[in-house]
């Protein structure tokens, strides 16, 4: 925050830091959902995106509650440390948590685990469109950044669904000016990504700006690790190594936090948030290339599934 | 550090990917795999170095067509800023994207390979940027490499290109002579064009002045949301949320509320954060005022003596986005800062030819990526402003009413009852003047 005296000095010469300017601009794309539409909800996968999205939404209605509740869609495969993190975060805050469980849709027979694919990635998708269509959700706030691959570089703040939940690249709505077109017909729901516009620099450095909380994952700490398809895949119960794996005690970190089967660990000693700073300034991978199995398969895998109601 | 939004138009090869492929790049806002990835794909394809510009087209379509046609947003940053582009197509037919891209933009670079000179489309480029308000223009004269980095060449565009934008209002246009290609004048000053004095292209837009672009003037404050906790411990609070459109607001100041023109006071103007003395553009605050006045969604809080015009007709430039003709007589949806209302088109004044800025009077629909001047009216009043006094309060879109897509982006040129008719004469003159094309200061 500018400090008191300075503000209208800092004003007249115009330069909000950009960080500032960003923050602004997703508060208010979050007022214009709460203001438009009935029934929003907040994706929240105790990733360091969703961790700004909801540090954004205290930003946008505090001193109330938020205007929508927070839902995670739960692989099964989740790293305990970021499940035990979710409910602190979201007991402390004080508001509503929505679990939808893939376990469940794979128990009701909604889908179905791919023999020999441990990866839960695709399986989110079911369980995502049958929670918005369960809760009536016409809304769904998603921590996405065009940064992230280049599919997502053309995606609109606002962006439509149709009742399967599908993207249709070719016929977005135009998007101008900070006019966000909340108009929905019945059936059909919007997908509104307020964080388009960041990175994951300006990500770390809001975080560290503001001192949220993270998963300890995100920091360097001691792990059991094999290396599967170029990444280093941390043991666990969903996970056997294979005999020809070689598990290795190693200190990691994770750059994202996913489903434990398809998210790799980065060998890395940062320790705290301006060690990671100083690691993302210094990356020549992006975070997608470095530690998600799941997208190296195809240039176009983003894109094949999003069309499928993906996030 | 500061955020600096710039879109990019320029004509099928004219370089476009290419440079901004180099501006990543050399600013490394690629990564290994990214660039990898590109690697693979140009070794396919037989071409002889890495093509930077599969960097920059997203989708399947394009890929496949080998054109770029929607905007895609792109981000870099060096210590000085950080930089989102709005990569726009520059064929006649994207005009929509074009316009799209711009409408946020700080600056604008239409490029033009130097063995064409200025062509058409780079009117086009340029007029769609100062319609769209973008204070700055960067004309990058590409290719230099292949016309001998030529002085001569590079003055000529030059010339050509001033000459014919006095037409416009544009105050601030950089020439940049330089090859997207081999880098020259891109990040660091070409050792080939000695006799180029000016800044690089990253450096310009590193260092081109922006802080006095926002409109500090004209308080306008378009409330968005309510914030009331309804708690023991707020239980009378009520915040007026939303995000200044432009002016600058401070605690204690008399303001009006706007449509009922009542008067009050700013009690705090607060964040999460805490209290704040003063707010500006473009920063999401709350407002809680003096006297409990019924204030919702939509209203408009300003100033006693610095007010917009209350009306529910008015005259605007139209970019048509939609594949169904605008016609007079057309309903549509009108959403403006944060209302929306029903809107009939009353009359199509005259329809703009992108290319000439020639004004076609006989015109009787504006279609797809046709831009026009119009007058609407509205089933309930607006708080509007001139495009050119605030993108904010004088930017509108229309909404189809069954489809509910976005078909139309206005800019209100005159709020209120009909002006006088364009006078003939002026009609023909093809050139555009300060009072019809709005252009932000
Ligand atoms: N010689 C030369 N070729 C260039 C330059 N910039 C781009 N090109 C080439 O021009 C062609 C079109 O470039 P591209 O960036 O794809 O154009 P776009 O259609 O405007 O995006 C490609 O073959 C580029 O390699 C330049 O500065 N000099």
């Amino acid at each position: 925050m500018i400090p008191f005296e300075s503000q209208p000095e800092v004003m007249a010469r115009g330069n909000l830091s950009h960080l500032d300017a960003l923050e602004a601009e997703s508060v208010f794309i979050m007022r214009e959902v709460a203001a438009e539409f009935e029934r929003p909800v907040l994706l929240f996968s105790g990733g360091k995106d969703s961790i700004v999205m909801l540090r954004l939404a205290e930003k946008a209605f505090r001193p109330a509650k938020f205007p929508f509740p927070v839902m995670h869609i739960d692989t099964g495969h989740n790293f305990p440390e970021v499940l035990e993190y979710r409910d602190r975060t979201v007991e402390r805050l004080g508001e509503r948590l929505i679990v939808a469980s893939v376990q469940e849709s794979i128990d009701n027979g909604r889908v179905q685990e791919e023999p020999g694919n441990p990866s839960r990635n695709r399986l989110q998708t079911t369980t995502l469109l049958d929670a918005i269509a369960e809760h009536q959700f016409d809304a769904v706030f998603g921590g996405a950044r065009r940064d992230e691959e280049k599919a997502r570089a053309k995606e609109r703040v606002f962006s439509l669904r149709d009742e399967f939940g599908q993207w249709e690249p070719k016929a977005q709505r135009p998007e101008l000016w900070s006019l966000y077109n909340g108009k929905i017909r019945k059936g059909q729901h919007m997908r509104v990504f307020p964080i388009s516009n960041w990175t994951e620099m300006d990500v770390w450095q809001y975080i560290e700006r503001e001192n949220v909380e993270v998963p300890s994952i995100y920091f360097a700490h001691q792990r059991d690790v094999f290396r599967r398809d170029g990444m280093w895949l941390s043991t666990s119960e969903f996970l056997p190594n294979r005999d020809d794996e070689e598990v290795q005690h190693m200190t990691v970190r994770y750059r994202t936090v996913g489903d434990m089967t398809c998210t790799g660990a980065v060998d890395s000693p940062a320790a705290n948030l301006a060690d990671i700073i100083l690691e993302v300034a210094a990356a020549r991978i992006t975070e997608r290339g470095a530690t998600r199995a799941d997208d190296a398969f195809s240039e176009t895998a983003m894109e094949d599934r999003k069309r499928e109601g993906y996030f | 550090m500061d955020l600096l939004r710039f879109s990019t138009a320029g004509s099928v090869d004219d370089g476009k990917s290419t440079l901004i492929g180099r501006l990543l790049y050399d600013s490394k806002g690629i990564f290994e795999d990214q660039l990898a990835a590109i690697e693979r794909t140009s070794r396919r394809r037989g071409y002889q170095q890495v093509d930077l510009a599969l960097l920059t087209d997203g989708l399947r379509a394009e890929r496949e067509q080998g054109i770029t046609i929607d905007v895609a947003y792109r981000y870099f940053a060096t210590p000085r800023r950080k930089f989102i582009i709005a990569d726009t197509p520059g064929h006649v037919q994207y005009t929509r994207n074009m316009v799209t891209g711009a409408s946020t933009a700080d600056l604008a670079i239409v490029l033009i390979d130097a063995r064409k000179g200025v062509l058409e489309q780079s009117h086009r480029h340029a007029f769609i940027a100062t319609l769209l308000g973008i204070p700055h223009l960067v004309v990058a004269v590409n290719k230099m490499d292949l016309v001998g980095y030529s002085e001569e060449t590079f003055n000529a565009i030059r010339d050509d290109f001033s000459a014919w934008a006095q037409k416009l209002d544009v105050h601030d246009i950089q020439f940049i002579p330089l090859s997207a290609l081999h880098g020259d004048n891109v990040v660091t000053r070409s050792v080939a064009m000695p006799w180029y004095q000016g800044p690089s292209l990253l450096y310009h837009l590193e260092n081109v002045y922006i802080g006095s672009d926002r409109n500090l003037i004209d308080a306008r404050f378009p409330v968005q949301w309510i914030i009331r906790p309804q708690t023991d411990a707020h239980h009378d609070y009520r915040g007026y949320a939303g995000q200044i459109a432009a002016g600058v607001f401070r605690k204690g100041d008399q303001v009006t509320i706007l449509p009922s023109g009542k008067t009050t006071h700013i009690k705090r103007i607060e964040t999460m954060d805490g209290e704040l003395e003063a707010a500006g553009p473009p920063m999401s605050v709350s407002m809680l005022l003096e006297d409990d006045i019924d204030i919702s969604r939509g209203d408009m809080i300003c100033r006693p003596h610095n007010q917009p015009t209350v009306a529910n007709e008015l005259d605007a430039m139209m970019c048509w986005m939609a594949d169904s003709a605008l016609r007079p007589g057309g309903r549509y949806l009108l959403k403006h800062t944060t209302k929306t209302v029903k809107a009939v088109v009353d009359d199509l004044r005259y329809r703009i030819d992108v290319n000439t800025l020639h004004r076609d009077q006989a015109a009787d629909q504006l279609g797809l990526n046709e831009i026009g001047r119009i007058h609407l009216r509205t089933s309930s009043p607006l708080q509007l402003d001139p495009y050119d006094l605030s993108r904010t309060t004088g930017g509108f879109i229309l909404i189809d009413d069954t489809t509910f897509d976005t078909v139309g982006a206005g800019m209100v040129i005159h709020a209120g009852p009909e002006k006088q008719q364009v006078p003939a004469d002026e009609a023909l003159e093809g050139a555009l003047d300060d009072a019809e094309v709005p252009v932000a200061a």
